[in-house]
């Protein structure tokens, strides 16, 4: 049968990892590119800011109270004539690192909880996801708010004022924002333990450890990672809306939400106090959502037309 | 004896992001009044996009008609608007899709799918329409039809969803009815029955049928007349008994020869014979022709100029250089 | 259908008594003993403080308290606001109804906006309309609600004085005049919590239409010559509505906790703004019956999310 098997002269594609693949699929969401570079931008301007912006956070000044922005002062100054760009600075710092802390304690709770509950198969399991409902259950800003009034002042006599509430914070939104992490993993570890290749694994002797960390895990990154970044915004809004509530971090801290709290019984005569922190929260919010937005598309291979 | 439905150099080209994708590239076939039409070739050869081609039914981003003509009954529907070949959908030319289990509405009655193909084109009441229904599912055989008309899909087996499906399909009396790949999904003894079915119902309305499949056995159990396409154009095309008799291109040739034989086992090898290689990609598409590349008679004139369609015999034509004067 | 109903009813108990376990929990792990308050209130009249200690068994062992409890909040005695000097039930009374118009109203303007524009958008995907539907409705779901309440009542109330920003329940008007007012009153937080559950709706009807449109039924559909419009409201929309409506009960416990925002900015008497003034006044009671409550609601909605999907979609009902 042997016949002239002529090299198809047809297409021959580049062979492109993954990753690129992903890279470029992403880059083709003029919003995500949008929102990555919105990002990069705030935590820029928070992270290196402070060293170009020298003005104190709370140099108290009742010369210049309430002032609109100026060359002085670009955001303008609050009540105590405080200067509102090096407040916003400071507090930014504060507000994006709760929303990172809380996105890692939700992943990895998450992560674990979804792995083990794959990975078994008898009562664990069972008992991992009724307790994984029941949270989900749970209504989550009133018992946000419940949990800080109730642990506020405990954590800080253990760990100061701002680094108590910063811990119970992070805890508290991380520990309510685990399962729908937890579901995604078990699904992925669900279906893909019983893949050919992670029987292949299996058969050559592949502790179950092995199995997870090599095989499965990098296959279910993908939901994760969207997962995570949605976590960040909802991390950073929950603690915005907190400190709005005046349940947040303590009265001097200034972050946005604490800023919003204290400017809105002035919006009628410095309606600038109020509006640059809640616009700061809504750009890094929108920015997040951007990048998590396209981050579906690229990861997901299933587009829809 | 004028044709029923005359395809005329159709192309569907497809925009996507490696390029465009010219799925169906050149393709005539006619099809004549009351006649069985098989269209046979590999996955991926264009068959099911020039079948949806014909009522438009393909996504059109990314999917376009290029060009070409696709004349019913006198008239091209390629420059119609949806609206208007909505007139011809169901009523004049049905379909029959490949997937029993995924191509009904889950939340809808079977009933309800059938019927309101009746009150759309025959103007039937609801009434009347259920009377009619109930009457197809009969002739599809349905067992307990009465009953079954308020089930679900999901409360039927697949080889019965397929004959609901056909009973969708014929519901109006169509003039011709496409059936893609009607049985590909379905048990082997299920397959006989469909078959069965279909020749039954063509038998009692004389409608015309366009059956495309991949599978050499069903062709020659229900074809009169066949059509074989490769890598989006056609590349034989001759009455069942010629195309099995003399099947003139390599590609028949192989298909015919790859169709496992018991009672040739002793005078041929025991191993199934296969057309080695794969179906070309059909972004960018060489010249030439498009099998050459797994021919085993192919000669540098294969891949330098395309072959055409030219009639070898009365009603069989082939697009092969092979025989042709040089 | 009926036993489907049972059996879902009959997870939900469980799933109530879980949560109820956990707040009590909380409670009794909380540092400075909440109930002790209630001895050394001095707003609390000492037979109620003595009889409050008797029935929370305050110094019974934990399970025997959680059970006295239990038995209590379902016998509908939640116990008594310090700060109020009310029966806490009575108080809760007073101000759901309030929430429940508000988050009512807000869920149904969403719904009016999103389940057109979705729809529309999903026939028409990667148009203008598109384009500009899912940008708006980013900055829709991206824009915290305080933030807009603020905004609102910087445009509408301090800029143009259109609108009151702080909410009555007494109204000096009948018939006409008092419509009117209520409308315009309500109108500012009922658009807030709107605007942002109908933005993220826009994009998950659109979304589910889309999943449903390139499924092989709609092809079917369309080969039936049935026209456009047809084949997207009885057969596409019938489909996709399905997770939508599932969607709507599971997100209105995020609804509620978004009405405690508004209800702070707008002051508006409901059961939110009551559990942020409970929680500043230390009135445990109501911090309590004001969480349990939620609780209970989310839990109810997640039923009413069950028993919607098995009714729709008739491939639950018959398992």
């Amino acid at each position: 049968m042997a016949g002239l098997t002529l090299a198809s002269p047809s297409v021959e594609r580049r062979a492109s990892s993954p990753w690129r693949e992903t890279w470029r699929r992403y880059c083709r969401h003029k919003l995500a590119v949008v929102g990555a570079v919105l990002l990069l931008i705030l935590v820029a301007a928070v992270v290196f800011g402070p060293f170009f912006w020298h003005v104190s956070i709370n140099d108290i000044d009742f010369n210049a109270t309430l002032q609109g922005p100026s060359l002085a002062h670009p955001f303008g100054t609050d009540d105590l004539g405080q200067d509102l760009l090096a407040r916003m600075l400071y507090g930014g710092r504060i507000s994006l690192a709760v929303g990172l802390a809380a996105m890692m304690v939700s992943v990895i709770v998450g992560t674990l909880v979804g792995a083990l509950a794959g990975m078994s198969r008898g009562a664990l399991g069972h008992a991992l996801m009724w307790l994984t409902d029941l949270f989900l259950s749970l209504p989550q800003l009133p018992l946000l708010l419940l949990l800080i009034y109730l642990f506020r002042d405990q954590l800080k006599a253990v760990f100061g004022p701002e680094g108590g509430i910063f811990i119970l914070i992070v805890l508290v939104i991380g520990g309510l924002r685990w399962m729908p992490v937890a579901r995604l993993v078990r699904a992925q570890f669900l279906s893909l333990r019983e893949k050919e290749f992670v029987e292949a694994a299996r058969a050559i002797g592949a502790s179950p450890t092995r199995q997870v960390v090599r095989h499965i895990l990098p296959n279910a990154l993908g939901p994760v990672i969207i997962a995570g970044t949605i976590d960040v915004a909802a991390a950073i809004i929950a603690e915005s809306t907190l400190s709005f509530l005046g349940l947040g971090f303590p009265p001097d801290t200034p972050t946005w939400g604490r800023l919003l709290y204290d400017a809105k019984d002035y919006l009628d005569i410095s309606a600038h106090w109020a509006l640059f922190p809640g616009a700061a929260i809504f750009i890094a919010v929108m920015a997040i959502n951007f990048i998590g937005d396209g981050l579906r598309d690229a990861l997901d291979a299933r587009r829809v037309v | 004896m004028t044709p029923l439905l005359e395809i005329k150099g159709l192309k569907t080209h497809f925009g996507t992001d490696e390029g465009i994708v010219q799925a169906v590239d050149g393709v005539d076939i006619t099809i004549n009044k009351g006649e069985t039409l098989c269209v046979v070739g590999e996955s991926g050869c264009g068959k099911t996009v020039t079948a949806m081609s014909i009522l438009k039914l393909i996504a059109m981003p990314p999917g376009r008609i290029v060009e070409g003509q696709i004349i019913f009954e006198g008239r091209d529907l390629v420059p119609l608007t949806s609206n208007e070949l909505d007139e011809v959908r169901a009523k004049e030319i049905g379909f029959i899709f490949q997937e029993p289990m995924t191509s009904l509405n889950p939340v809808l009655t079977v009933g309800e799918q059938i019927a309101e193909s009746l009150r759309r084109h025959d103007g039937l009441s609801r009434k009347d329409a259920l009377a009619r229904t109930i009457e197809m599912l009969k002739l599809v055989q349905i067992p307990n039809a009465e009953a079954r008309v308020h089930d679900y899909p999901h409360q039927f087996s697949g080889g019965m969803r397929q004959r609901v499906m056909i009973a969708i399909a014929l519901a109006c009396r169509p003039k011709l009815v496409i059936a893609d790949e009607p049985t590909t999904a379905l048990d082997v003894t299920i397959q006989a029955q469909i078959l069965d079915l279909l020749q039954d119902m063509k038998d009692r309305f004389g409608m015309a049928v366009m059956l495309i499949t991949h599978a050499m056995g069903v062709v020659a159990e229900t074809a009169q007349r066949v059509v074989v396409m490769y890598a989006g154009k056609v590349v034989e095309e001759a009455s069942v008994e010629r195309l099995f008799a003399q099947p003139s291109h390599p590609y028949t040739q192989g298909l015919i020869r790859s169709i496992p034989r018991i009672d040739l086992d002793s005078e041929h090898k025991a191993r199934l014979e296969t057309i080695g290689g794969a179906v070309p990609i059909l972004i960018n598409p060489a010249p030439g022709c498009r099998f050459a590349p797994r021919c085993r008679h192919a000669v540098s004139r294969c891949i330098e100029t395309e072959p055409v369609l030219r009639e070898i015999a009365s009603g069989h034509r082939v697009a092969c250089h092979l025989g042709e004067a040089p | 259908m009926r036993q489907y109903i049972l059996r879902r009813l009959l997870i939900a108990i469980p799933s109530l008594l879980g949560i109820s376990l956990v707040l009590f929990t909380v409670l009794a792990l909380a540092p400075g003993d909440p109930f002790s308050d209630l001895a050394t209130n001095p707003n609390v009249p000492p037979e109620v403080g003595l009889a409050l200690r008797a029935k929370f068994g305050l110094d019974d062992p934990l399970y025997l308290r959680y059970l006295h409890w239990l038995v209590a909040m379902a016998q509908g005695d939640w116990g008594f606001s310090f700060v109020s000097r009310v029966n806490v039930d009575t108080l809760i009374l007073q101000r759901l109804p309030t929430t429940l118009y508000v988050i009512g109203s807000a869920q149904l303007v969403a719904l009016l906006i999103a389940i057109p524009v979705g729809v529309y958008a999903a026939t028409r995907p990667y148009s203008i309309f598109d384009q500009i539907a899912n940008t708006l409705a980013f900055i829709g779901f991206s824009l915290p609600t305080f933030f807009t309440g603020i905004l609102f009542i910087l445009i509408f109330s301090v800029k143009l004085d259109w609108l009151p920003f702080v909410y009555t329940t007494d109204i000096n008007a009948t018939g006409i005049g008092w419509l009117g007012e209520e409308i315009r009153q309500a109108i500012m937080p009922v658009m807030v919590l709107a605007l942002f559950q109908g933005a993220s709706l826009t994009r998950f009807v659109r979304s589910a239409m889309l999943d449903v449109i390139r499924l092989d039924y709609v092809t079917t559909a369309r080969a039936k010559g049935l026209g456009q419009r047809r084949v997207i409201i009885k057969h596409v929309m019938r489909n996709a509505m399905i997770p939508v409506v599932t969607l709507i009960a599971l997100q209105m416990p995020a609804v509620f906790g978004g009405a405690i925002v508004t209800e702070q900015i707008f002051r508006v008497p409901g059961i939110g703004s009551l559990l942020i003034s409970s929680i500043l006044s230390n009135d445990t009671p109501v911090v309590m019956a004001v969480t349990f409550v939620f609780a209970c609601l989310v839990v109810l909605f997640n039923l009413i999310a069950d028993v919607l999907y098995g009714w729709l979609d008739p491939r639950i009902s018959f398992r």
